[in-house]
């Protein structure tokens, strides 16, 4: 089969990570313009070098619809041959990638970043009483209320509730993921649980949010930015970080309900990457799974071929030990205890696993990377395949 | 899950008498709740293909036709998924939680956020079969709920 004329054309050359959590005092714009900064600095690329703006705002973004001229404007930015606000959820971390590769690839653009940042953790008020970033997530406001049904987090519950009964899927299960992921955040130094084991008893424990979800089955809230920086494969060679090529990508959004076909639009997106790339799922040496609930991470299990449909609860509990364990998924504990830039977060990791900076967790073969991104209740999908090789 | 905004003038935070907040209703979802207060469940019907819809819609999905008509149903479904809130999100349900909240899957196929009278969460199963009950949330206003079918 020809080689696919994108695949390894382009690779990402810088990566940069705001610090994470409880930040306070910083605007999203301010995020996004700090982590555009880190990133170009990583690279060794000036803010003149960039003539391509990406911009997925967090839910703390208010002019919304304008906020990638906001950021240029905010760097000084001038010339730019592409600006673009992008809005898939968490599958647009990928999808920014896939158009920042296309218009590299094509000519349009010589150096696009792609950002994301948000900031919607608000300081401990002074009194001490609790404060919530729950006004921020998405209460279901409408007629629905009269029932209390409010928020993201229940609407993935009923999902995850049918995938339960309909595979035997367990709370053991789910808990295996938290508990894997938290083995890999115990060793990252930007993990906001970092320093917070969690053992399946302590998950069991945890409070409940919405059942089938505990505390720990929910992704973090994080304040930060984080951005990387797309340019062609053959100026990445000159730059001052090893590149990460692009290999493979690829989108899938299934549309219908996914309450009935309990899958991501990975189904469709895993193959057409896989085939862009001239890789198979086997030739991957570490996954980063868009984990904004446990129960996300078996579902893509499934869908991505790691086994069969339904069996992704077993073989979750069975293959993911954390370091050491049989597949390096999601190895800097991914949204669930290392930060929450949406899509961001794992394309960060396989950045970091792709060079070899993961430090402690670092994955000892690391030459090819799975990335997935997910938006919506499954309803938007993103692949990446990323390698340390351009591919022949 | 319904995106549309509240009707003109609808207040965002009127609440029944018992606290809970009383369902915004815009205009598209009015005939569900008008049929609510005769005891009566609807659901939507498009009158280009005669595909069910549930809840409103301006147009069809799957053919596109913009006519639609509200039409009776059996109230007969069953739990097709549930999940028990734990958090309290409005102060109406301080003292309800933990408190669960069903999507049931009606006979006729359109599936609908709503809650189980009589059942406590953790008695709850995928698969019970339901039927509906009418419940007046304040003079006005009526929801339509669910209670365990007698087989």
């Amino acid at each position: 089969m020809p080689r696919h004329p994108l695949c390894g054309a382009a690779a990402i050359a810088g990566l940069g990570i705001t610090a994470q959590g409880k930040v306070y005092g910083q605007s999203p714009l301010d995020f996004a313009v700090e982590a555009v900064s880190l990133a170009l600095a990583d690279a060794g690329l000036e803010r003149s070098d960039l003539d391509g703006l990406l911009l997925n705002p967090g839910l703390a973004w208010t002019d919304f619809g304008m906020g990638s001229f906001q950021l240029q404007q905010a760097m000084g930015l001038r010339n730019l041959h592409l600006l673009a606000n992008m809005s898939l959820g968490g599958a647009t971390a990928g999808a920014m990638i896939q158009h920042a590769v296309e218009a590299v690839a094509s000519g349009r653009a010589e150096a696009v970043a792609c950002v994301f940042s948000d900031a919607t953790l608000k300081p401990p008020r002074p009194s001490g009483e609790r404060t919530s970033s729950g006004s921020a997530y998405g209460f279901a406001r409408g007629w629905e209320a009269a029932y209390g049904f409010f928020g993201v987090n229940a609407m993935y519950a009923l999902v995850a509730q049918r995938h339960m009964h309909r595979y035997g899927t367990t709370q053991d299960h789910l808990g295996a993921v938290a508990v894997a992921q938290r083995k890999w955040a115990n060793l990252n130094p930007q993990a906001q649980l970092r320093d917070q084991p969690l053992t399946l008893e302590d998950y069991h424990a945890s409070r409940w949010v919405v059942e089938p979800f505990h505390l720990y089955d929910c992704c973090l809230v994080s304040n930060g930015g984080l951005a990387v920086i797309v340019t062609s494969a053959e100026r990445a060679r000159d730059l001052r970080r090893p590149p990460v090529y692009v290999r493979g990508m690829a989108q899938g959004h299934l549309g219908g309900d996914p309450i009935e076909t309990l899958s991501s639009g990975a189904v469709i997106s895993a193959p057409a990457a896989f085939r862009m790339a001239g890789l198979r799922l086997a030739d991957v040496d570490v996954v980063q799974l868009y984990d904004c609930y446990t129960f996300t991470v078996i579902v893509c299990l499934e869908d991505y071929g790691f086994c069969a449909k339904g069996e992704g609860g077993p073989y979750a509990a069975e293959h993911l030990g954390g370091p050491g364990g049989l597949l390096a998924l999601n190895t800097g504990g991914g949204q669930l205890s290392s930060f929450y830039m949406w899509g961001m977060t794992p394309v960060s990791e396989a950045i970091v696993q792709l060079r070899g900076d993961g430090g402690e967790r670092q994955v000892a073969k690391h030459d090819v990377a799975l990335v997935s991104g997910n938006g919506g209740v499954l309803s938007t999908h993103s692949t990446l395949v990323l390698a340390r090789e351009a591919g022949s | 899950m319904s995106a549309e905004a509240p009707r003109p003038g609808s207040p965002r935070d009127m609440v029944a008498p018992d606290g809970k907040p009383l369902p915004q209703i815009s205009a598209a979802m009015a005939p569900f709740f008008e049929a609510a207060r005769r005891q009566e469940l609807v659901v939507q019907r498009c009158r280009g293909c005669g595909a069910l819809r549930f809840p409103a819609r301006d147009r069809c999905s799957a053919c596109l036709a913009r006519e639609g008509e509200w039409v009776p149903v059996s109230g007969r479904g069953t739990v097709f998924s549930f999940a028990v809130m734990h958090q309290v999100y409005h102060p109406g349900f301080a003292a309800a939680v933990p408190y669960a909240v069903v999507l049931v899957a009606l006979e006729e196929g359109p599936r609908m956020i709503s809650n189980v009278i009589g059942v406590p969460p953790e008695a709850l199963r995928v698969g019970m079969p339901l039927e509906v009950v009418f419940e007046a949330v304040s003079p006005e206003v009526t929801v339509p709920k669910f209670r365990v079918a007698n087989a």
